[in-house]
C-alpha cells in the first residue's frame, strides 16, 4: 500500500476540521475526494503535503509504511509526494525553470541519482512543456508571477510532470479554469497516470472527473468521509447535489 | 578616559603629523587646519545629533587605537579580489598606498592610478579643485579624515578616455593584534566624456578590532560615466565609517552600489550632488547584518540643477539582534525644475529582535518636479517558503532563494556584470544564519 490514512483528526485555528478520516491508496489508483465547501477537502490535501498551518490532533498517516506526518515538507516531496496547489504562489525574482531544476536536483540527490546539468535539464523540460502546451516564456518568467489562473494550474501540472511523483495530490486544480484550459490540464494529468503512481484529486465539481476519470470517489462532509464508491458516485452527486448527503450524515 | 579626552587624542595625532605636512600645498594645509579646528570644537557626534540619533558610536570612541600596524600580505587580501573583473589593482594597506601589493602596469597612458600622497607632491595643483572640495565639510568623521589622512589613491582619467577594465581599490586593514585606526582617502577625477568603473573594497583579518575611517570623493566631469561599486567586508569586530561623495557635471552619469556585508558598527554616507543639467545619479545599496551588529546608511541626492533624474534602491537583510538605519535625503533646489527622483528602501527582518529605523527625507524647493519614495519592512513570505519546500527545496535553500530574489533588484544592475555572480555568492555566505 502506498498511503494509509487512519482516523486522521486535524485542527486549524482552534477549530477541528478533519474529525477522523480513513483512506487507503494503492499505486496506480486515482481517488477523487469530493465534498461541499468547508467539508475539509483542501485541509486534507494540505496536511498531506505538510502545510504548517494545521495541527494533527489524532490518527496517523503512513506513506510507504513510514510516518508521513513526522516528515518535513521537503522530505515528503523528496520521497515522492507532490501537491498541485489550489492557489500557486507567485514568487517574483525566481526564474521558473531555474527553480524547477533546483527542485528536481534536490529530489535526485536524495535518491542518490546523478544531478542534471543545464543542457540535460533543458532537453527534459522541452518534452514536458509540450505535454502542457506551455509557452516558452513561462519557463523564463518568475515563478507564477503574472501568470493567468489557467497558466498557474498548467505550471503546477508541468512541475508534476518534471518531478514525477509517486503520490500526486491535486487540490482543486479545476477551479478557475475555462474549458480549454481544463482539457489541457486534464490531458496532462492523464498522460502522467501510470501503474506505479497514485493520485488524489480534490474537487468540488464533477466536471473535472469527466476528464480525469477516477477509480474511486469519496465524499467528505463535515470532516468525515461519508460515502465511498466508484466513478458513478460522482455522477450521482452531480444530479442530486450535496444537500441530501449532509442530511444523510446528520441522520446517522 | 572620558569621551571628551578621546577626541583630544586625535587632535594630538594631528599636531604630530603637522610637521610632516609642511611640504604639502598651502591650500591643503589650510583645509586640514580648518577641519581639525572644527573637529576639536565639535568632537564626536552623540545620539543627540539628529544624523546620529540611532547610531551610538561610543564603542569606537572608547577604543584606544594605535595609528598603524604591520601591513597585510598578498595572501591575506586574496579573498577580497575579483579576478573575474580583470581589474587594475590599487591597494591601500594599513593606511598607505602599497606599490608592492598593487598591480597597475597595464594602465593606458595618461591615466593615473596611484598614491595620493605622491600625487600631492608631483601634481598638487591639479588636485586642488577636487580634494576636500566634494566631501561634506560638516561631517565629524570627514573632518577627522581630512585632518589625518596620510595617503590613499588618486584615480585620474583624462577627457574622452574609456577604460575597458575596471579599477579596483582595495583597502586592507593591518594584520596586527592591537586595534589600529586608518584614514584612507580616495580621489576619483573623471575627465569630460570619460567612462570607467571603480570597485572599492574593504577588509581585514576576521575577528580583529580596528577602525577604518574612509573618505572617497568623485569629481564626475561633464558627459562622463562613472560606475562605483563599494564592497565592505570588514571583520565583524571592526568599525567602518566611510563617505562616498560625488559631484556630477552636466550630462554625466554616476552610479553607486554600496554593498555592506561585514563590520561591527558600520556607517556609510553616500552622497551625489547633481551640479549640472541633465546629470543622472543612481544610489543603490544592499546591506546584511546579524548578531548585535549595526549598519547605518545615510544617503543624500542633491538636485541642484534642472533636468536630472535620480534613482535609489536600498535593501537590507537583518537577523539576530542586528540593527539598521536608513536615512535617504533628497533635496530639490529651486533651480532644479523637471527633476525626477525615485527612492525605495526595503528591509527583510529574519528574526523578531532585528530592527530598522528608516526615514526618507524629501525637501523640495522647485515646483515642476516628480519625486516618489517608498519603504517596506517585512519578513520572508511564509507561503512562498512553503511552496518551495513542498517542491523538495530545503528550508535553508528556500530562504536563500527568496533572499536572492529580494536582493536581485539591486545586484542585477551591477557594473561590471562580471562580478555579479561572485557578489551574490558573497552575500549568501554572509547571510544571517537561522
Amino acid at each position: 500500500m502506498l498511503l494509509e490514512i487512519k482516523g486522521l483528526r486535524v485542527k486549524a485555528e482552534d477549530k477541528e476540521i478533519l474529525k477522523g478520516v480513513d483512506l487507503r491508496v494503492d499505486p496506480g489508483q486515482v481517488h477523487a475526494i469530493m465534498g461541499p465547501n468547508g467539508s475539509g477537502k483542501s485541509t486534507l490535501a494540505r496536511v498531506l503535503s505538510g502545510h504548517p498551518d494545521y495541527e494533527v490532533i489524532g490518527g496517523e498517516v503512513l506513506y510507504k509504511g513510514r510516518d508521513l506526518l513526522a516528515m518535513d515538507p521537503e522530505d515528503r516531496a523528496r520521497e515522492g509526494v507532490f501537491m498541485a496547489f489550489q492557489y500557486p504562489v507567485e514568487i517574483p525574482g525566481i526564474n521558473n525553470s531555474y527553480f524547477l531544476k533546483a527542485a528536481l536536483n534536490a529530489l535526485k540527490k536524495h535518491r542518490g541519482e546523478e544531478e542534471l546539468d543545464a543542457v540535460e535539464f533543458m532537453a527534459l523540460i522541452k518534452d514536458k512543456a509540450k505535454l502542457l502546451e506551455m509557452d516558452q516564456s513561462m519557463m523564463t518568467r518568475s515563478v507564477n508571477e503574472g501568470f493567468s489562473g489557467g497558466e498557474k494550474k498548467r505550471n503546477e501540472i508541468f512541475h508534476m510532470a518534471v518531478l514525477e511523483p509517486k503520490l500526486a495530490i491535486l487540490d482543486e486544480t479545476d477551479s478557475g479554469l475555462d474549458i480549454d484550459a481544463l482539457k489541457i490540464v486534464s490531458s496532462g494529468v492523464n498522460a502522467l497516470r501510470s501503474p506505479d503512481r497514485a493520485m488524489i484529486v480534490v474537487t468540488h465539481y464533477q466536471r473535472l472527473l469527466n476528464y480525469i476519470v477516477p477509480d474511486f470517489v469519496h465524499v467528505l462532509s463535515e470532516g468525515r468521509i461519508v460515502r465511498s464508491g466508484g466513478k458513478e458516485l460522482a455522477h450521482e452527486l452531480e444530479e442530486k447535489g450535496y444537500t441530501w448527503l449532509e442530511q444523510g450524515a446528520a441522520a446517522r | 578616559m572620558t569621551v571628551a579626552e578621546r577626541h583630544e587624542l586625535f587632535v594630538a595625532a594631528y599636531d604630530r603629523l603637522k610637521t610632516s605636512h609642511s611640504a604639502a600645498p598651502a591650500w591643503l594645509r589650510e583645509a586640514r587646519a580648518v577641519a581639525m579646528r572644527e573637529f576639536a570644537e565639535h568632537g564626536f557626534p552623540t545620539t543627540r545629533h539628529e544624523d546620529w540619533r540611532f547610531t551610538n558610536i561610543s564603542p569606537i570612541v572608547e577604543t584606544p587605537f594605535a595609528s598603524s600596524g604591520p601591513a597585510p600580505t598578498a595572501a591575506q587580501m586574496a579573498s577580497h579580489l575579483f579576478p573575474e573583473a580583470n581589474a587594475h589593482l590599487a591597494v591601500i594597506a594599513a593606511g598607505r598606498f602599497s606599490h608592492e601589493l598593487s598591480s597597475l602596469q597595464d594602465l593606458p597612458g595618461m591615466v593615473f592610478v596611484g598614491s595620493l600622497a605622491q600625487a600631492l607632491v608631483t601634481h598638487a595643483d591639479d588636485l586642488q579643485p577636487a580634494l576636500t572640495q566634494i566631501a561634506a565639510g560638516d561631517h565629524p568623521f570627514v573632518r577627522l579624515n581630512t585632518g589625518l589622512f596620510e595617503d590613499g589613491v588618486l584615480i585620474r582619467v583624462p577627457a574622452n578616455t574609456m577604460l575597458d577594465r575596471p579599477i579596483h581599490v582595495h583597502v586592507a586593514s593591518d594584520a596586527g593584534t592591537d586595534p589600529t585606526v586608518s584614514h584612507p582617502r580616495v580621489l576619483i577625477s573623471a575627465g569630460a566624456n570619460s567612462q570607467f568603473t571603480v570597485i572599492e573594497s574593504y577588509g581585514g583579518p576576521e575577528g580583529q578590532c580596528y577602525f577604518t575611517n574612509a573618505v572617497t570623493e568623485a569629481l564626475v566631469g561633464p558627459g562622463s560615466v562613472v560606475h562605483h561599486v563599494k564592497v565592505q567586508r570588514e571583520s565583524r569586530k571592526a568599525f567602518h565609517v566611510a563617505g562616498t561623495f560625488a559631484r556630477l557635471g552636466r550630462g554625466s552619469v554616476f552610479t553607486s552600489l554600496n554593498i555592506s556585508l561585514g563590520g561591527g558598527i558600520v556607517r556609510n554616507d553616500i552622497s551625489a550632488l547633481l551640479d549640472g543639467e541633465g546629470g543622472e545619479a543612481t544610489l543603490n545599496g544592499l546591506y546584511l547584518a546579524d548578531g548585535d551588529r549595526l549598519v547605518d546608511n545615510h544617503t543624500v541626492i542633491d538636485h541642484a540643477k534642472a533636468h536630472c533624474p535620480s534613482h535609489e534602491v536600498y535593501k537590507g537583510v537583518l537577523g539576530g539582534k542586528a540593527r539598521a538605519v536608513f536615512n535617504g535625503k533628497i533635496f530639490v533646489r529651486q533651480d532644479a525644475q523637471k527633476t525626477n527622483a525615485k527612492q525605495t528602501n526595503k528591509a527583510l527582518l529574519l528574526s523578531d529582535d532585528a530592527q530598522i529605523n528608516t526615514k526618507p527625507q524629501l525637501e523640495i524647493f522647485a515646483d515642476d518636479v516628480k519625486c516618489t519614495h517608498g519603504a517596506a519592512i517585512g519578513q520572508l513570505d511564509e507561503d512562498a517558503l512553503f511552496y518551495l519546500r513542498a517542491r523538495g527545496i530545503s528550508r535553508i535553500d528556500a530562504q536563500h532563494f527568496l533572499i536572492r530574489a529580494f536582493a536581485g533588484e539591486v545586484l542585477q544592475q551591477v557594473q561590471p556584470s562580471s562580478i555579479r555572480d561572485r557578489l551574490e555568492q558573497l552575500m549568501l555566505d554572509a547571510l544571517p544564519r537561522g
